[in-house]
C-alpha cells in the first residue's frame, strides 16, 4: 500500500492522525498533514483506508 | 425512540442524493463487503463534488470547477453503481420503499437512504432580481463569481459561516464588501462573543465594511436588477452584487405525505432510521444522539462523511448510536479557525493555549461545569489534541435496555 497526501488540498481538520496515527501526524505551526509512512505494514491498512475515508477534505489517495 | 428494522437481506440500496454523504454512503457499503445493487439520484446535473471549496477557492478562481469534484470518474465507476444526475425525487412510498423522481422513474429498494441536503434561505423578493444570488451549488458559484469579475459592490447578507467566508473570499478578489446581518459580528451565533470580536477585527482591517445589528427589509433595484440591500433602520447599501446567506433549510418538500416525521430535518433514531428500511444521512436528517440526550441535525462536512459510514453500517446490521463530537473547519483571509463540540452562547471561555494578541491561539468551552467545545484560531493540530477533553466530559450514556 503506497499513500499520497495532498498537502494543497489539506484543511488541516486532524481526522487522519484520529483515525491512524502511526500513519499521519500535524504539522506544529499550521496542522497541514504530515505522512510519516508513505507505505505502510499490512496490518495498517484498514486505519489507512478508513483515514481516506474520513479526510473532509479528500486529500488522502491511496495506491494499492 | 425506536424502530424495529426487518432483518431480511438487503439486495438493493436507493440513495438520494448524490452529494459527499449519498457518496460516502456508497463507499462505505462497498468497503463493508456489500456486493448488492445500489442506485444514487442526484438533482443536479453534475456528478458528486465538494462544497466547503464553493465559497473559497472555486469562488476565487484558485481552483478550475473540476477541482471540486468528490472522485474521479474511474472511481465512480469502480463503485460498481448507477448513478442517475438531474432526476430530482418527487415522492417517497415509505411502506414499499418505492421513490418517484420528477422524469416519471419510480425505484423500489430495501434500504432507502435520505441525502437531500438543504436548500438555501432566501428573502422575499429575491427571485425576481438579477443580481441577488445564494451560494449551495457548484453552479450557484460559478454565477456568483461571474458577477463579482463584472461588479465592483458586493453586499453579503448573512453574517454566518457562509456569509463570512464569501465576504472575505470577495474583498480579496478586489472588491467593496459590506456583510450585513442582525447579529453583532461574524459567526456571533456560532463561536461565541470573544471569538466573533475577533472575527470583527480581523474583516474591518481587511476592508470588509460591517453593517450589523440589524435586520434586512428588502432591496432596492432598477431595471430588474439589484441596486442595494435595506436595512430595517432605512440605510440603503448600495450593491451591484448580492449574496443571500441566512441559513438553509432541509430539503424534505419531496416526503410530504410519506408518512414519516419531518420537524427541522427527517427525525431519526439514533441509528439514523426514520422507518424500517429507511435513513436519513448529512445535513437533512436529525437524529437522536443518545449521548447528548436529544435529536441534533449537523450542517458540516465532516458529518456528511461519518454520518454515511455509520448508516452505511447499520444498513448491513451493525447495532451502534451515531455519536459524533461535531467538527467544522472555516477558513477566511489567514485565519484558519477549527471548531470541536458545542460551543454554547452562555459558556465561559478560556485561553488554553497561543494567545489572543498573536491570533494563534485555542479557547476551551465549558457550560454547567463540563467543556462542551474547542476552538482554534491558526492552531488545528494543538485543538484537536484537546478534542478529547469534550468526549471525556460528555455524561456516560444511559444504560443499555
Amino acid at each position: 500500500m503506497k499513500v499520497v497526501v495532498d498537502e494543497d488540498k489539506c484543511v488541516a481538520a486532524g481526522q487522519c492522525v484520529a483515525a491512524a496515527m502511526d500513519v499521519f501526524d500535524q504539522r506544529d505551526e499550521d496542522g497541514i498533514v504530515v505522512l510519516l509512512d508513505e507505505n505502510p505494514p499490512a496490518e495498517l491498512a484498514d486505519d489507512v483506508r478508513n483515514a481516506a475515508a474520513v479526510c473532509p477534505a479528500l486529500a488522502i489517495r491511496i495506491e494499492e | 425512540m425506536s424502530i424495529e428494522d426487518d432483518t431480511g437481506a438487503v439486495a438493493h440500496v436507493l440513495v438520494v442524493g448524490a452529494s459527499a454523504s449519498g457518496l460516502t454512503t456508497v463507499e462505505a457499503l462497498r468497503r463493508k463487503g456489500y456486493t448488492g445493487r445500489i442506485t444514487v439520484l442526484g438533482a443536479e446535473p453534475h456528478a458528486p463534488y465538494d462544497r466547503p471549496p464553493l465559497s473559497k477557492q472555486i469562488l476565487s478562481g484558485a481552483w478550475d470547477p473540476d477541482r471540486a469534484a468528490l472522485r474521479t470518474e474511474e472511481m465512480l465507476t469502480g463503485l460498481d453503481t448507477e448513478f442517475v444526475y438531474g432526476d430530482p425525487a418527487v415522492g417517497l412510498d415509505t411502506a414499499t420503499r418505492t421513490v418517484r423522481t420528477e422524469s416519471g422513474r419510480e425505484l423500489s429498494a430495501d434500504a432507502v437512504v435520505i441525502a437531500t441536503g438543504v436548500r438555501p434561505r432566501v428573502l422575499p423578493g429575491q427571485g425576481e432580481l438579477t443580481g441577488v444570488h445564494v451560494l449551495r451549488t457548484l453552479d450557484d458559484a460559478l454565477a456568483l463569481r461571474t458577477d463579482l469579475l463584472a461588479g465592483s459592490r458586493l453586499v453579503v447578507v448573512g453574517e454566518g459561516v457562509l456569509g463570512s467566508e464569501i465576504a472575505a473570499t470577495a474583498r480579496t478578489l478586489g472588491l467593496d464588501v459590506t456583510l450585513a446581518g442582525p447579529l453583532t459580528g461574524p459567526l456571533a451565533l456560532q463561536v461565541g462573543p470573544l471569538v466573533s470580536g475577533l472575527l470583527t477585527e480581523l474583516h474591518t482591517e481587511r476592508g470588509v465594511r460591517l453593517r450589523l445589528g440589524n435586520g434586512v427589509s428588502g432591496f432596492t433595484s432598477a431595471q430588474g436588477r439589484v441596486s442595494g440591500v435595506e436595512l430595517s433602520t432605512g440605510e440603503v447599501l448600495p450593491a451591484d452584487v448580492v449574496v443571500v446567506a441566512i441559513g438553509a433549510s432541509p430539503a424534505t418538500e419531496w416526503l410530504a405525505g410519506s408518512g414519516l416525521e419531518l420537524d427541522n430535518g427527517v427525525v431519526c433514531d439514533s441509528r439514523c432510521r426514520a422507518a424500517p428500511g429507511i435513513y436519513a444521512v448529512g445535513d437533512v436528517a436529525r437524529w437522536h444522539h443518545e449521548q447528548l440526550g436529544r435529536l441534533i441535525r449537523l450542517e458540516n462536512r465532516t458529518n456528511a462523511t461519518e454520518q454515511a459510514m455509520a448508516v452505511a453500517g447499520a444498513i448491513l446490521g451493525e447495532d451502534r448510536p451515531y455519536e459524533p463530537v461535531p467538527y467544522f473547519w472555516t477558513d477566511q483571509f489567514d485565519a484558519k479557525l477549527q471548531v470541536h463540540g458545542f460551543l454554547p452562547a452562555d459558556a465561559e471561555v478560556d485561553v488554553v493555549d497561543g494567545d489572543l494578541t498573536a491570533r494563534r491561539f485555542v479557547t476551551r468551552y465549558r457550560s454547567g461545569g463540563r467543556v462542551t467545545g474547542i476552538l482554534g484560531w491558526n492552531m488545528p493540530k494543538q485543538a484537536r489534541q484537546r478534542r478529547q477533553e469534550i468526549v471525556d466530559a460528555v455524561p456516560s450514556p444511559a444504560p443499555a435496555h
